[in-house]
């Protein structure tokens, strides 16, 4: 009979093994809607060679094309088409958040107290976190197309927290003791959920305009033929609908990561007697709510709107990754909480 | 979806926004951001010229976006190189590693980043472009909280979210009364729905012009503002702030003032050292404890609380603790718990057997374990003046190599070892020495080392002999008593750290405001909407219209609910004041 920690382990190993099969069918799926988005391109050649002649119809089709995809991104979950592979995506996700809930509510009750304390329990839950948005949106939005890219990156994260970060259940240290972990960790992995998913999002954005850039180069110089890229985009919203999603869900994180600089200043104020001392951990929270911000007015800046803007999302998610690795276990400071050194 | 105001909608509903900087994206394309091609051609733009053009480069969005990625990027380097204010230490220990690179670095000031000409120039910039945007903003946004919706447009089928319905009039119906009894009934709905109305009619046509969500705009301003408050509130407030630190061993009391208890102390440039509330704190006991061996995490410390008496001038003592986030307050300071350790108590007689010295030195931790670093200086009664540095191990234990170490932090098996130097301590010259250093310079080792002579090594109750028959050293065991283990036998010290920050409030109070801003600032839509009804003979041409202002994702169904219920509410009206045929026909 093994210990509720090693249970704990193997709910989790069970997890990431499910994530990653998962990963495997949404990427079927990418690959099922290219080969779709070639017949059905192969469909409307006839049509287009017609439309051509009459000048600029290819554009206009191309968009057509895109609103189409962009209207069931909001359909409701009974209404959508119902690809074989993605629907297996899904349901595998849904099970394995299911084994990854039970190793994270295991661990917290092995260890009495919230399963966030240390870096390992903190990728456990962070990871728990971003499939439980990713599922949560799914009842809104149709994103099934970052399917891919969510479970790959959960398969990453959590896979990689088990192999360099595990650590077994020992006694919190003294500054830890305090209700402001339960919500300054738990907020920050909230709002981490959401930059993963507008990161995702703001890829497949950059990925989108490379192909209407190269439809319109080809539409301009008439070549009916050119390549624009992998074919699944085909079937994906036009980059302005995935840049206002992926938007939406930056500025979700944002408010969750204003108030995680917040409740960690009052926190770091009855720990260490001030609220701001830029400690390490302080300076790489504040640089990630500021590029946030800047991308926030990037979305309103002439000439920053698009691909600029989509690149700081992406540096933002980037910073957030950096802080919680790098910066935790190489950096010198006060939040010495990884739980990977015998520091007190 | 957000859409982008097309190009092609009348101007004054374009989204054209006085409100925000020229290059904001729903700014007026026409403006410029360059001076004039003419004021280049032949410089008459002017002193007061350039200066508005400068001004309005500083205002922009893009400068407000360079700025604030400057500041991210400008920010990093002082989480890589130690800084000043974080972590002396680190920047000390820096010098010694990198002698070359130190100063260089120094130079640059990347020890002190966020003190830094370059970070301040940077961030200051930033707030008064925020400042210079903000005003402006704010005397627009006052004049549009009071200004009537605008003129419908004329073509409001150039809109993105359009919608249209014809309804078929029953003969003899008064077109222009039915278009006015709709007109009206779309102004009372958009109006229950928290917009603020016009209406503007014109012969045969009749429209409603609806804004609402002001409140956007109010919470972005409050954000900013709210921003500006919390630099204040931190600058400020550091004027008023003091910081001090203080050991204190068991047993002994702390006067709350800067002449003489302190050991170190950083008033704020608006704080008089001398006007301190003169309290005491007595440290009476310290707790602690520690996971067992055998146990998950062996030795980890948890559970620290000082049990303190503290004593306002004028008023009776009082009992207090301190523990780890839960600092003591008291006469508007804080008092927190920085450190701990042990201070054994040590007792030196001369030869004649007479005591010189007695007291209770705090040793400084050096891991985990306590193994302890101290200084105990011995200035008079002796024939020379006596300098011992040791180490206190709580639980000592043999290496393989010989060396000792302490295997555990609570007091198992307490030994300290001392090395003995004698010469000229110099602390009589008036220069203040660390209590935590020896300066060997003037002084002969008289034990270890290559002395040949042995270190002393006491337990608690034992006496060892001092070098050159100068008397003896006692390693007093102060356990209570009765005591039948060494777990009391030595002393506790801890470091406590006082703070004022008369500030803190305040920044708590405008960040909370910022956050209050930013929600209604992202999320409360801000919209615009209108209703036309034209009559058209035997027909009313219904048409709805939404212009999002910012990020609106609702707009669409926002505009189709209301093309509904109004639709819907217009037949109900119309059933029951004349029988209108009417088959509405929807074009989205
Ligand atoms: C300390 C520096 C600044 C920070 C941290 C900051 C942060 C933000 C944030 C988080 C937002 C989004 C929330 C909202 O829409 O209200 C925002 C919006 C905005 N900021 Fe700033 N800002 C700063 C400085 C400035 C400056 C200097 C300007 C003027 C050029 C400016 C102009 C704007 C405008 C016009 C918006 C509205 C954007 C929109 O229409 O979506 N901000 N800012």
């Amino acid at each position: 009979m093994p210990s509720l920690e090693e249970f704990s382990r193997l709910l989790v190993w069970t997890a990431i093994a499910i994530y990653a099969l998962a990963f495997i069918a949404y990427t079927f799926d990418l690959a099922r809607r290219s080969a779709q988005a070639l017949d059905a391109k192969d469909a409307a050649a006839v049509r287009e060679r017609e439309l051509v002649s009459a000048g600029g119809g290819r554009v206009e089709s191309i968009r057509e094309a895109q609103d189409r995809a962009a209207a069931p991104l909001g359909a409701a979950p009974a209404a959508r088409e119902r690809p074989v592979f993605a629907r297996i995506g899904t349901s595998l996700v849904w099970l394995g958040f299911l084994f990854h809930l039970g190793g994270d509510v295991t661990r917290g009750i092995s260890a009495g107290r919230v399963p966030w304390s240390n870096m390992y329990e903190f990728a456990l839950t962070g990871t728990l976190l971003i499939v439980a948005v990713y599922l949560a949106v799914l009842f809104r939005y149709d994103l099934r197309f970052l399917g891919a890219l969510v479970t790959g990156l959960v398969t990453l994260l959590l896979g990689g927290a088990m192999l360099a970060f595990y650590v077994s259940v020992v006694p919190l240290s003294d500054p830890l003791k305090s209700p402001w972990l339960v919500i300054h960790v738990f907020v920050a992995s909230l709002g981490t959920a959401f930059f993963a998913l507008a990161f995702g999002l703001s890829v497949m954005q950059l990925m989108q305009t490379r192909r209407e850039h190269r439809i319109a180069a080809a539409a301009a110089s008439g070549d009916a033929d050119a390549k624009t890229g992998w074919g699944f985009l085909r079937t994906l919203p036009s980059s302005e609908t995935l840049e206002s999603l992926s938007y939406r869900f930056a500025i979700v994180g944002f408010i969750f990561w204003t108030f995680t600089l917040i409740a960690g200043s009052i926190w770091a104020n009855d720990a260490w007697g001030r609220y701001w001392g830029f400690d390490t951990k302080e300076v790489w929270t504040f640089v990630i709510w500021v590029l946030y911000a800047g991308y926030i007015h990037a979305r309103a800046t002439r000439g920053w709107r698009g691909t600029r803007s989509a690149w700081l999302s992406i540096i933002g998610f980037a910073a957030v990754l950096f802080n919680f690795t790098i910066v935790n276990v190489f950096f010198k400071g006060l939040h010495a909480y990884s739980g990977l050194t015998s520091g007190s | 979806m957000s859409r982008r105001p097309s190009d092609d909608a009348s101007a004054d509903a374009s989204g054209a926004d006085p409100l925000r900087p020229s290059d904001h994206v729903d700014g007026r394309v026409a403006v410029d951001d360059r001076p004039d091609i003419e004021g280049i051609v032949s410089p008459k733009l002017g002193f007061f010229g350039w200066m508005r053009w400068g001004w309005r480069q500083l205002t922009s969005m893009r400068t407000a976006l360079v700025l604030l990625l400057l500041l991210a990027i400008a920010a990093v380097p002082g989480s890589i190189v130690p800084q000043r204010g974080a972590d002396p230490n680190g920047v000390s220990q820096y010098f010694s590693d990198n002698p070359t690179l130190a100063p260089v670095l120094d130079h640059l000031q990347l020890f002190d980043v966020y003190s830094s000409a370059w970070f301040s120039a940077i961030y200051i910039l930033l707030f008064i472009s925020l400042i210079g945007c903000v005003i402006p903003r704010t005397k627009h946004h006052w004049a549009a909280l009071r200004a009537q919706p605008p003129r419908t447009p004329a073509r409001l089928s150039r809109l993105d979210d359009h919608r249209e319905s014809l309804v078929e009039l029953a003969p003899g119906t008064d077109a222009a009364a039915a278009a006015e009894r709709a007109i009206v009934l779309a102004e009372q709905q958009l109006r229950k729905g928290g917009y603020r109305v016009a209406r503007y009619d014109a012969r045969g046509a009749f429209s409603v012009s609806a804004e609402r969500g002001y409140l956007r705009e109010t919470g972005n301003l409050v954000f900013h503002v709210a921003l500006v408050g919390v630099l204040l509130a931190v600058g400020i407030g550091g004027g008023f702030t003091y910081t001090g630190q203080r050991v204190i061993v068991q047993g002994t009391t702390f006067v709350n003032s800067v002449g003489t208890d302190y050991s170190s102390f950083n008033p704020g440039r608006f704080v008089d050292p001398d006007s301190l509330t003169p309290y005491t704190l007595r440290l009476d006991k310290f707790d602690v404890t520690y996971q067992p061996i055998g146990s998950s995490a062996p030795g980890q410390a948890g559970d620290f609380v000082a049990h303190m008496t503290t004593r306002m001038p004028g008023e009776k003592a009082q009992s207090g603790e301190i523990r780890v986030n839960h600092p003591l307050e008291i006469g508007g300071d804080k008092v927190y718990l920085l450190g701990n350790g042990y201070a054994p108590t040590v007792t030196v007689r001369d030869a004649k057997g007479t005591i010189v010295f007695h007291d209770t030195i705090p040793f400084l931790p050096q891991d985990n374990n306590l193994t302890s670093l101290g200084v105990i200086k011995v200035a008079d009664g002796l024939p020379e003046q006596l300098g011992l540095v040791g180490f206190f191990y709580p639980t000592q234990v043999t290496l393989g190599n010989g060396a000792f170490s302490s295997a555990y932090p609570d007091l198992l098996n307490p030994v300290l070892t001392l090395n003995v130097y004698g010469g000229d301590l110099g602390i009589n010259d008036g220069i203040p020495k660390s209590v935590y250093a020896l300066d060997p310079s003037g002084m002969t080792q008289l034990t270890g080392g290559k002395t040949g002579v042995k270190s002393l090594e006491l337990q608690p109750g034992q006496t060892a002999e001092l070098p050159k028959g100068y008397g003896t050293i006692t390693f007093d065991d102060e356990s209570p008593f009765g005591a039948t283990d060494s777990s009391k036998s030595v002393e506790r010290f801890v470091s406590l750290s006082i703070h004022r920050d008369i500030a803190a409030p305040w920044v708590l109070a405008f960040a909370a405001l910022a956050v209050a801003g930013l929600l209604l600032a992202l999320f409360v839509p801000r919209r615009r909407m209108w209703v036309k009804a034209t009559a058209d003979g035997a027909t009313l041409r219904l048409e709805y219209a939404g212009l999002a202002r910012g990020e609106d994702p609702t707009l669409r169904d926002a505009v189709n609910a209301l093309a509904q219920r109004h639709g819907d509410a217009f037949e109900a009206d119309s059933r029951g004041s004349s029988a209108t045929a009417s088959t509405p026909e929807s074009r989205a």
